[in-house]
């Protein structure tokens, strides 16, 4: 008795699921996808002050901001986004299980990861640089001979380092946080990764006045949309929105807001950037 | 596979695991040390002893690793700033070995405990009855039958200590093979399983022998009563 009791139960709830998801289905157009309607699952970082920043919850950022933007133009209203932590090394594997749709998080375009997804964009060229102490008079990688810096783990700016200038006592740490608190107990002469990263560290207010981007950029990465292989078209549609945010000032604005109090100014020959004819 | 077989050109694999092996063989050592006095402590007759080595098991083996070695980085290096060699990266070995150290030592105690407790009650009592006091009973009756039942678990001890010493990235030494996997992921994405598959076979083939040799060993010099 009791058993067929739960069955029916179990029969109900799932009949009450079914409906359910149908009336969700229908809702979605008329009242602008309030719940229930598609879906799209963007992998962002959660732990990068200024470009992919998880605030308990809500997210904040350069790359968030385009993400919803792009999102906006493919006809997925802010609630509908459902962001996903896309960690640099998960970021190929997210997009090949298909567990997230796009991905924004500070993701170099590179011809080896070409070979496993697609690249829209890009919407940003970044340069690696140096974040150093206010008072600092380190201007350039050259500066770094015997000094000591910080980087995350198996980076590809550490490498950078690693290959470039092996004079320098270079410190890998799990995160850039680590990094900045370091450097903060002065065992740490700079930290080095993009310079739009190091802007959004720079800006926290924990760090306000502390650090200053040197400005001197080495190198130049391309932030590119991480697509799942095989997505030309949802390539395109990426692109034309990316293009359509330079060009209504959205782009600009973006930045300037995520890295106020920085004292950042992005390399403006490099950028905006023309997004690439998609493969 | 061709392909594959470039990875073992650009990277040197082997030699990351040697820093592994490198970390787990000082750690184990200091483990031992500071495990077999822990040990001495709590089955010691002397309360504050006792309370001690209590008390220093139950924090240790309670808090994870992770925070143990980024309280080495971030605490012990950047804001007390002390350092263990002149070499930035020598110093901050030294620092994961000391982490490492003291975590597992937790362990150790617990499993010289636990051989202790195979040593039957009238083993104590008759070196009492024959003169001696609490050290030279331990060092002479109650330690020597404890290790020889405590083999299979230290043996697990030095197992998890080994798998453990990737955890050492958080504390900087990101020449371990944790590290190398991170690096060899960021520039090789291409081949993320097969890179993957190498450094789990790695531990496998590291780990297997000590499970076996430690098994042997147990069985072979366990105390026949």
């Amino acid at each position: 008795m009791q058993k067929t009791r739960y069955a029916a139960a179990a029969v109900a709830a799932v009949a009450a699921l079914t409906l359910s998801a149908c009336g969700g289905g229908d809702s979605a157009e008329s009242e602008g996808g309030e719940s229930g309607g598609e879906m799209v699952r963007i992998g962002i970082k959660f732990d990068q002050p200024g470009l992919g920043y998880d605030e308990g919850g809500t997210y904040s950022g350069f790359d968030v901001d385009v993400a919803k933007y792009v999102a906006n133009e493919l006809g997925f209203g802010e609630d509908q986004i459902e962001f996903v932590e896309a960690p640099s090394a998960n970021r190929e594997n997210l997009l090949s299980n298909n567990q997230v749709d796009m991905i924004f998080a500070t993701y170099s375009i590179t011809d080896t990861r070409k070979e496993t997804v697609d690249f829209g964009g890009p919407y940003f060229v970044a340069g690696q640089d140096l974040l150093v102490p206010t008072d600092s008079d380190i201007t350039g990688p050259e500066d770094l001979e015997g000094k000591n810096l910080c980087s995350v783990t198996g980076s590809t700016s550490a490498q950078k380092i690693k290959d470039q200038y092996p004079g320098v006592q270079l410190v890998e740490q799990p995160g850039y946080a680590e990094c900045v608190t370091a450097m903060g107990g002065g065992q740490i002469d700079a930290v080095t990764t993009d310079d739009i990263i190091l802007a959004g560290l720079a800006a926290q207010e924990a760090n306000a006045g502390k650090f200053k981007v040197v400005g001197n950029t080495f190198s130049e990465e391309n932030y590119g949309v991480g697509l799942p292989k095989g997505s030309t078209e949802r390539c395109e549609e990426v692109n034309a929105a990316i293009t359509k945010m330079i060009e209504d000032g959205a782009w600009e604005e973006a930045i300037t807001s995520n890295t106020e109090g920085a004292d950042y100014e992005f390399n403006a020959d490099l950028n905006p950037p023309t997004p690439a004819p998609c493969a | 596979m061709e392909n594959y077989l470039s990875l073992f050109e650009t990277y040197d694999v082997p030699a990351a695991f040697w820093v592994n092996i490198q970390l787990s063989f000082w750690a184990a050592i200091f483990a031992l040390v500071i495990g077999t006095v822990l040990a001495l402590f709590r089955i010691s007759p002397i309360p504050s002893l006792q309370w001690f080595g209590a008390a220093y098991v139950n924090i240790f083996r309670n808090t994870p690793l992770t925070i143990i070695l980024a309280f080495g980085f971030l605490g012990l290096f950047s804001v007390m700033q002390i350092s263990l060699a002149s070499d930035l990266n020598a110093s901050l070995f030294r620092i994961a070995i000391l982490g490492l150290a003291l975590y597992h030592a937790a362990f150790v105690c617990e499993a010289i405990r636990s051989g202790v407790n195979t040593v039957p009650l009238g083993q104590a009592e008759a070196a009492r009855a024959i003169g001696l006091s609490f050290l030279p009973a331990a060092r002479l009756i109650i330690l020597p039958q404890a290790f020889r039942g405590a083999i299979a678990p230290l043996g697990n001890v030095l197992i998890a200590l080994i798998k453990n010493s990737t955890v050492a990235a958080a504390g900087s030494v990101a020449t371990e093979s944790s590290g190398l996997m991170k690096t060899m992921i960021e520039f090789r994405s291409d081949l993320v399983v097969p890179i993957f598959l190498t450094f789990a076979l790695g531990f496998v083939i590291l780990v297997i022998p000590i499970g076996l040799l430690t098994t042997w060993a147990s069985r072979r010099l366990a105390v026949a009563r």
